[in-house]
């Protein structure tokens, strides 16, 4: 007792303690431990400890061929298993000056879309879980289902499709691709309005979400933080009106931004991009011209030697693939730069300084993947 | 013996009568009270085990889902079965922790809502206790349930329960201060504390429209504040699956967890038959004054079940909550209560006196 | 501006940059001692303006180790390649950027899991995927992993 006397005020006060948001733990949305140092109910700093799903995807593909990096694509971010490929497939065709026919380009363009809207829909759903309206789970994943049936009917596959090949598609799309996709956009055209009423208005939801994790532009720059939660900070990097590929350069799309840099604009962010993207759908969906869905390829690609850099806009914000090759057909060195990697770089900044409850929210709006991080 | 099922006064005279001619006068009275007791325990469990299913039910058609379909007929034998469950689970030890604390934390807080419960009135006669303090009472008596709470996470020697049950205790102690006031509002308008004259008093009318705007925002902040007071719905922070712990009850497994969870289903049942009793008429059916035709066929229907519907459509609501509102921060929650509910109560309760000295109400 | 004005400019800070063939981007390689004086002053410098790093990666060369940054300014939307080599393989080290884009604390730590590159005065170089007491630096090709490793 004599000697919590005898302490100065400020240290007693000063008592920070840690805990662990452990790798098992219902919102973090994967295998990331967080040891977070409070004071009282305030966040000092945060570690996060990476590395639980750590799977040598960069070193696997230094012995595979580039068509079967493609599968180990998929499970980088498996929330936009199509964007990842397409990555792969651009740049061998980037390197080989390939033309893929038109088709081809339009149906990526579409699948792009459809994982796109498939990933902030589950997004949606967990961040709504984590702040406690349990029942935003269930009606996003319900409406997710849709599209995971229009994609098992076309490829097989509800999620981890390996759709992209280089050189195309691994098959044509199924005749009731259109149909299907028609009707999952007059339906979801009228569930995203329940989704605005149950969370978005809610005077409970923008108390717990306006001036919480501020991230300012130039942080954001800096910190490489692209995507949705860059735009909310008012950056403009969506890599596909920067440097457009595929069809994305021909469709009239608006890239959403919004100034006010935290946990509200990211939301409100993603949720404009849906509408976005179901309106990039809509208009291709009707005008897909009939041609090959693959370009010929050889049996073996081999990529001339030199280093090559591809650019997507996948869900999470910039995938950049960097290839350096020596000629043979499996890549020399093939590296990922995934988004989850840098948003995660700024969940610390951020934090400092709000609530442990806060917390919770900051990290479901920077829309975490952790293999994505992990590789 | 006339068994007449809108007044059941006769029914306990009948009783009284043939003890009294059995036994002594003290032997009759401790058998009375042994019966109550039992048929109180049999009620407690049945309610709790049927409302632990109406929840999930509830829950799932939000949901979109179906809910419990498979044990039973719909799914009624589904809480059986987890309280089966329960019991048979291995009860961990704690090791340093204060081992009477640790046992009679969730007893403790079963006696707080099972003594409220008891001054209820259920129907004409169905009323155990009749204090002339009856409000006074509930509200006493259900202010307990924050010592098992505290109890709870203090003795499990963890300092993430430790918080929870900090938390919990700050947030229920500073909600019954909005219930009480709310109450105190009815009772301005009524005059008297005691359950049964309230009811009474509500033959004409009931209080929550007899007392118009005072009365609805009286309502509204009871129900506000007694959702908090249970830590339900879009107050349940301290005990969020998606926040650290489970909060004060992490450490207790097996029939004490279940204890703990039977009694907040309890204490959602007790603010709601409060609420029901004190706003809406409690077993009084709906009766306009001067519509005598109208009121024989209200009448038609029996007490019990005007006051269990009355009941469960406000048990129903406070279902509703859950379900939709993302959760409140602890200090919005603590905001909430102490810059809003607290000035807008009391402002409202003179607005109640100044109602009750003019005669304006009906 | 273009990689010509671009490669002008660079010249100007530090004369003994040698571009690499690529199609792609201006790809310059840098030595390890200018490095951080050049990325400082792509930063700062207002028309240049290297204000995004959008890839920090590291590759072992066979014989060289190297690090190699792809930047891009936000403003112009201009794009460089910055490589750094090194001959040691035992003590490979650089300079570190993180105080100049803040992404790259946690890509330099990344190749220093993956290849051992150290890096000077970086807050805290440590191995972000692998356990601390893992041996070995498994994107090196002469990593040899007879537990992990199958080869066919």
């Amino acid at each position: 007792m004599k000697e919590i006397i005898n302490l100065p005020v400020s240290k007693i006060e000063e008592e920070e303690y840690h805990i662990n948001m452990g790798p098992q733990h219902p919102s973090t949305h994967g295998v990331l431990r967080l040891v977070v140092s409070l004071q009282g109910e305030i966040v000092k700093s945060l570690k996060p400890h990476c590395g639980y799903i750590h799977r040598g995807i960069e070193k696997m593909c230094e012995k595979d061929t580039y068509p079967q990096v493609i599968h180990l694509t998929d499970r980088i971010d498996y929330l936009s298993a199509h964007i990842n490929n397409h990555a792969v497939c651009l740049l061998v065709e980037k390197a080989l000056e390939i033309d893929v026919p038109e088709r081809v380009k339009y149906i990526r363009t579409i699948m792009d879309e459809l994982a796109r809207i498939q990933s902030h829909q589950l997004w949606w759903s967990s961040f709504g879980m984590d702040l406690g309206g349990l029942t935003c789970f269930f009606y996003g994943l319900r409406d997710r289902e849709m599209i995971l049936d229009i994609w098992e009917e076309t490829t097989g596959s509800r999620f981890l499709q390996s759709y992209n090949c280089p050189g195309g598609v691994m098959q044509d799309i199924h005749p009731n691709f259109q149909k299907r996709v028609h009707s999952f956009i007059k339906t979801f055209k009228k569930k995203i309005k329940d989704y605005d009423r149950i969370l978005s208005g809610n005077v409970i939801f923008e108390q717990r979400s306006q001036g919480v994790g501020m991230l300012s532009k130039e942080d954001a720059i800096s910190y490489g933080v692209t995507g949705p939660s860059g735009r909310g900070s008012g950056w403009s990097c969506d890599v596909r009106k920067n440097e457009p590929y595929s069809m994305y350069g021909q469709v009239h799309f608006n890239e959403v931004l919004r100034y006010g840099c935290d946990t509200y604009s990211r939301y409100m962010v993603r949720m404009q991009e849906m509408h976005e993207s179901m309106n990039i759908i809509e208009q291709l969906i009707d005008n897909i011209p009939s041609g090959d869905y693959s370009a010929k390829m050889k049996a073996v690609i081999k990529l001339p030697a030199g280093e090559y850099y591809q650019k997507v806009e996948s869900a999470r914000g910039e995938l950049g693939l960097y290839v350096v090759s020596d000629g043979n057909k499996t890549p020399y060195r093939m590296k990922f730069r995934t988004p989850s990697f840098s948003n995660l770089s700024v969940l610390d900044h951020i934090s400092r300084d709000m609530k442990i409850a806060d917390l919770v929210a900051i990290g479901a709006s920077l829309d975490l993947v952790i293999p994505d991080i992990d590789r | 013996m006339t068994f007449n099922i809108y007044d059941l006064t006769s029914f306990d005279k009948w009783i009284d009568q043939g003890l009294n001619s059995i036994m002594s006068p003290t032997w009759a009275l401790i058998t009375e009270m042994a019966i109550i007791g039992i048929v109180f325990l049999l009620f407690y469990a049945v309610v709790g085990l049927f409302l632990v299913y109406a929840e999930r039910k509830v829950c799932a058609f939000m949901q979109n889902r179906v809910g419990p379909n498979r044990v039973g007929p719909y799914g009624i034998f589904q809480t059986i079965a987890d309280f089966i469950k329960l019991l048979m689970k291995e009860l961990v030890y704690i090791k340093d922790s204060d081992k009477l604390l640790f046992n009679i934390a969730p007893f403790i807080v079963i006696i707080a809502s099972f003594m409220a419960l008891s001054a209820v009135p259920f129907a004409k006669g169905l009323h155990a206790i009749d204090f002339d303090i009856g409000i006074l009472y509930v509200i006493a008596v259900s202010s307990l349930g924050v010592v098992g709470v505290l109890l709870a996470g203090w003795s499990s020697n963890n300092k993430y329960s430790l918080i929870g049950a900090m938390r919990s205790g700050a947030q229920i102690v500073s909600y019954e201060l909005s219930v009480g006031l709310s109450l105190l509002t009815i009772i301005v308008l009524s005059g008297t504390m005691q359950f049964s004259e309230i009811v009474e008093m509500q033959r004409n009318g009931w209080f929550i429209f007899k007392g118009h705007i005072p009365a609805i925002i009286a309502f509204l902040i009871f129900l506000i504040a007694s959702t908090a007071e249970t830590n339900r719905g879009p107050f349940d922070l301290a005990e969020a699956e998606s926040e650290l712990t489970a909060g004060f009850h992490t450490e207790y497994s097996g029939i004490k967890f279940a204890f703990f969870f039977l009694a907040e289903y309890m204490n959602m049942f007790l603010v709601a038959s409060i609420a029901a009793t004190v706003f809406w008429g409690g077993w009084m059916p709906f009766h306009v004054s001067g519509w005598a035709g109208f009121n024989t066929i209200m009448d038609y229907i029996p007490p019990l079940v005007w006051y269990f519907g009355k009941t469960a459509f406000i048990i129903w609501l406070m279902m509703l909550f859950k379900w939709t509102f993302p959760r409140l921060r602890i200090d919005q929650l603590l905001t909430l209560e102490w810059k809003y509910l607290l000035p807008i109560n009391l402002v409202n309760i003179l607005f109640m006196a100044f109602l009750v000295l003019m005669h304006w109400h009906f | 501006m273009d990689n010509d004005s671009l490669k002008a400019r660079i010249l100007e800070i530090v004369p003994d940059v040698q571009q690499e063939e690529n199609k792609q981007y201006l790809t310059l390689v840098v030595p390890a001692g200018r490095l951080h004086d050049l990325a400082g002053e792509l930063r700062n410098t207002p028309d240049l303006g290297f204000d995004f790093l959008f890839c920090l990666s590291g590759v072992d060369y066979g014989k060289q180790l190297a690090v190699v940054y792809h930047l891009n300014s936000t403003a112009h939307k201009h794009s460089i390649v910055i490589k750094v080599k090194t001959d040691d393989r035992v003590n490979p080290a650089f300079d570190t950027v993180c105080d100049i884009w803040r992404t790259a604390e946690f890509h330099e730590r990344e190749t220093y899991d993956m290849f051992g590159i150290r890096f000077n005065n970086h807050p805290d170089l440590r191995r972000i995927f692998l356990d601390e007491e893992w041996k070995g630096y498994p994107l090196r090709k002469d990593y040899a992993d007879e537990v992990n490793i199958v080869e066919f």
